[in-house]
């Protein structure tokens, strides 16, 4: 209980204030679940923006999807969910005291995230060839609506936004790896992994919704 | 304390699940209309959210642990999904009983 | 635990040197940092204040002129709200005290909690860069289509704010999670002191208000940037739209304001009565209450914007709801009053100011919440009046409360109660006499924001300043009041007010980690006999 004997716990030292590592563990996790919360308030906002204007012009937005390649979308949909899945199985290692696949599966994750931008790049370059931009940079000339320029508006925003999200997390992810190649994370100790693990997660089912709302929804 | 948080999911299972995420996103691919041209109308996007939503369901009750983790988790994720949906009941309230001024674009 | 506590240690003097107080970890090193800093920022914002009054002294221009004036409001109101009175009692009295009253060693993340604080100073810097580009003049609302087009350094104020919502939100979480997951031994959440329950419902709101702030300031620099359109009715946006985002936002952190006040009041109140509080519960739950009603009533700021009736009268329906949680707060405060053994030192003078000030702010609050009357006041010096009587009246009294009654914890020396006295007197006087006449100028249908008034107006407006310059020789005076018992005051003992919570059962000013044990509770926080 005193606070002047250092805890340790699977290589891990407690931070002086918590009385066990289990409390740490439980606050890191509390906390990273409130963030997570200001995070789908964050994009709410322009989920809320995306429907009200979906409504208002129905044929904007039906213009706009087709200008997007859903057999892209559908892809990153899919190296999204593997990425999680791997991310998932790092914890599970982890837990289990594999630590070199606990590595792998990070190394794996961080270049599912790497394809995803990857693919992201090809779709965002060809759309700025073809002039489909968001608001006054908006120069396509073949444009069957007024304003398709608002589509893009969203388009670009809301990927923008999980595009960001996605480089902050291979950060964190490419991190993990480094430190898991050190042999930091087991049974005792994988505080960080849930941490960044649920942010990943939390990427990926915000990209769940985008990827209906933007490709599909026609 | 203990808390189930330290829960070990079984790999099996996570495998499962992201079969079942595949199989929902190809699912969801082929209903839409721009890619299968099925139709069912005013439904398509209430579709389209619904798989979505039960994707989102499986991500965060198996990978993010919620369905083995402690409660208070699961109540903060409900709640700012709650307070979101209240942000676009009230503005969408709005909107639909206002006078429609539209664009002349 | 090692030895030097023993030796007197405190926090104050564990470390020492400036580079140990800016990347310090100490909550209470936190807060006392971001007292500097509210304080710095209070005076800019009173400065900014106190040019408006004067310009507004007689009709027609006297110190500046209509672009200047615009400039000043905008820097008053944003100032005053993201700079002093969101973060003034939560980031610097609840981050010196929340720990302390749930008897922890320190908030749950230490490190972030340092962070949130340079949120703000980078954030206010951003602010700063502004001038450079001819300031803003949109008011800290940032209305749109205007805040679009204005054509000036607006996308820094913006992005300044954005910035400032991290340190916001950081707090917040902080708070939810140590007050989760770190109280003390025997702390059940009716153990905590209300103080806690007013920051924890506050905190709430920093987490789930906040964001939807910082999406809609992104929005709007990217209006700014690329004109994406959707609040630019030009391009077929909504900037009715951008209203309902804002002030998604911008009404719950009203409360965000307000309610950490009320727990401030609440402990001043059972502290300087010497009774345990009346209706314990009542209070502690009408403060989660209030904070839940807040998000459903944002539309009352709408009224007149080109929101749908509809609309309106459901947002004015449940706008009245308010006031339920409120008069139960207040009914109960006097309760407590009732039969106590009342010291009138000046923490409970400001709590008391608060009570009388704060009420006429609550139930002018009501008038305006009525839809018909709204028409006639909106916009006009009636608002004006309105939330300077609860943000001035309520939040800045209760932090004046705040600071007397736990300045000898916070620094172990005690004020100079005389003097305290005589700046709530200046305060207290010198704040009716500005707003009380702004009350009437409203109802007689003077316009907020303007910088000229017909001439109608000037006898009131005379009036108002003279009050807004006694207001300004109150909080000087307190200034050196604050800084002088600092430095030069008597030393306080452990528990100069004979109070109960945590806090005052360990050391003035408290060591490193709070308390030389971590202590058990076992009852509630006011056990006065």
């Amino acid at each position: 209980m005193s606070s002047g004997n250092e805890i340790i716990v699977g290589g891990h030292k407690v931070a002086h204030h918590f009385e066990s590592a289990e409390q740490e563990f439980q606050a890191s996790k509390l906390g990273i679940w409130l963030f997570l919360c200001t995070e789908i308030l964050m994009f709410g906002g322009l989920f809320v923006g995306y429907v009200v204007f979906h409504n208002i012009y129905p044929e904007m937005f039906a213009e706009g999807a087709k200008h997007l390649d859903w057999k892209l979308g559908s892809l990153n949909t899919v190296v999204l969910l593997v990425s999680s899945f791997t991310m998932v199985l790092s914890i599970y290692y982890a837990q289990t005291n594999q630590s070199k696949k606990t590595s792998n599966m990070l190394l794996i994750t961080f270049l599912c995230g790497l394809i995803f931008m990857v693919i992201k790049a090809f779709e965002y370059n060809h759309k700025i060839h073809m002039g489909l931009l968001p608001g006054e940079l908006f120069t396509y000339e073949n444009a069957q609506t007024a304003n398709l320029a608002m589509y893009f508006s969203f388009y670009f925003l809301m990927t923008g936004l999980h595009g960001s999200h996605v480089l902050i997390g291979m950060g964190l992810i490419f991190w993990l790896w480094l430190r898991s190649r050190k042999n930091e994370f087991n049974k005792d100790y994988y505080t960080p992994l849930e941490i960044v693990g649920l942010f990943w997660h939390l990427v990926d089912v915000i990209w769940i919704y985008l990827f209906p709302l933007l490709y599909l929804v026609g | 304390m203990e808390h189930d948080s330290h829960h070990i999911i079984p790999f099996k299972t996570y495998l499962n699940i992201l079969l079942g995420l595949l199989f929902l996103t190809v699912l969801t691919v082929l209903v839409a209309k721009p890619v299968s041209g099925f139709d069912a109308g005013v439904l398509n996007a209430f579709i389209a959210m619904l798989i979505a939503s039960v994707k989102a369901g499986l991500v965060a009750a198996y990978f993010m642990h919620l369905k083995y983790d402690n409660k208070l988790h699961l109540a903060l994720f409900l709640i700012s999904i709650f307070f979101l949906v209240v942000l676009f009941a009230f503005s969408w309230f709005d909107i639909i009983t206002r006078i429609q001024q539209l664009s002349t674009l | 635990m090692s030895a030097s506590h023993a030796e007197g240690k405190n926090y104050l003097n564990w470390e020492k040197g400036l580079w140990s107080w800016l990347t310090t970890f100490d909550h209470k090193r936190i807060g006392i940092l971001y007292m500097i800093t509210v304080m710095v920022f209070f005076a800019v914002g009173g400065t900014f204040a106190m040019l408006i009054r004067t310009e507004l002294f007689s009709a027609g221009p006297n110190i500046m002129d209509a672009n200047q004036y615009n400039q000043s409001m905008t820097f008053h109101g944003a100032i005053m709200v993201f700079m002093v009175i969101i973060p003034g009692i939560p980031a610097f009295l609840g981050n010196f005290f929340l720990p302390m009253h749930l008897g922890a060693k320190d908030v749950a993340f230490p490190r972030i909690n340092l962070i949130s604080w340079y949120c703000l100073i980078v954030g206010a810097a951003i602010t700063l860069v502004s001038l450079i580009y001819n300031g803003a003049d949109t008011g800290w609302t940032f209305y749109t289509p205007y805040s679009i087009e204005t054509d000036n350094g607006t996308s820094w104020v913006v992005f300044g704010a954005f910035v400032m919502g991290f340190s916001s939100i950081l707090t917040g979480l902080n708070f939810i999670v140590t007050t989760h997951k770190l109280r003390a031994p025997g702390m059940t959440f009716f153990n905590m002191p209300l103080f806690v329950w007013a920051l924890y419902s506050t905190a709430v709101l920093q987490v789930l208000a906040t964001p939807v702030l910082g999406i809609t300031l992104l929005l709007l620099l990217a209006e700014r940037t690329m004109g994406v359109g959707i609040f630019d009715p030009a391009l077929g946006g909504d900037p009715v739209l951008f209203q309902h985002f804002f002030w998604f936002y911008s009404h719950p952190a009203v409360y965000i304001m307000i309610l950490p006040a009320m727990g401030v009041v609440s402990e001043l109140i059972t502290a300087f009565s010497r009774k345990v509080i009346f209706g314990y519960k009542a209070i502690a739950f009408s403060s989660v209450g209030i904070a839940v009603v807040s998000f459903f009533v944002w539309g009352h700021h709408m009224f007149t914007s080109g929101q749908s009736e509809a609309a309106g009268i459901l947002f004015s329906f449940i706008t009245m709801l308010v006031g339920v949680p409120t008069a139960i707060k207040t009914f109960n405060w006097v309760a407590t009053l009732y039969k106590g053994s009342i010291r009138f030192d000046s923490p409970l003078l400001f709590a008391l100011g608060f009570l009388f000030l704060f009420t006429i702010g609550g139930v002018t609050g009501i008038m305006l919440a009525t839809i018909g009357l709204n028409i006639h006041f909106h916009d006009t010096y009636f608002v004006v009046a309105h939330f300077h009587y609860v943000m001035v009246g309520g939040t800045l009294m209760a932090i004046m409360g705040g600071i007397y009654y736990w300045l000898p914890k916070m620094f172990g020396r005690m004020y100079n109660e005389f003097w305290a006295r005589i700046t709530f007197v200046l305060i207290f006087i010198g704040f009716n006499v500005t707003f009380f006449p702004q009350f009437i100028l409203g109802a007689m249908g003077m316009p907020r924001r303007y910088f000229d008034y017909l001439p109608a107006f000037e006898s009131l407006n005379k009036i108002s300043t003279f009050g807004a310059w006694t207001i300004g020789v109150g909080f000087v005076i307190a200034l050196f009041v604050i800084v002088i018992a600092i430095f030069k005051g008597e030393k306080a003992s452990d528990n100069p007010w004979g109070a109960k919570t945590l806090e005052w059962t360990t050391a003035s000013p408290p060591p490193h980690e709070n308390f030389l044990e971590t202590p058990v509770v076992t009852g509630g926080p006011y056990e006065f006999r």
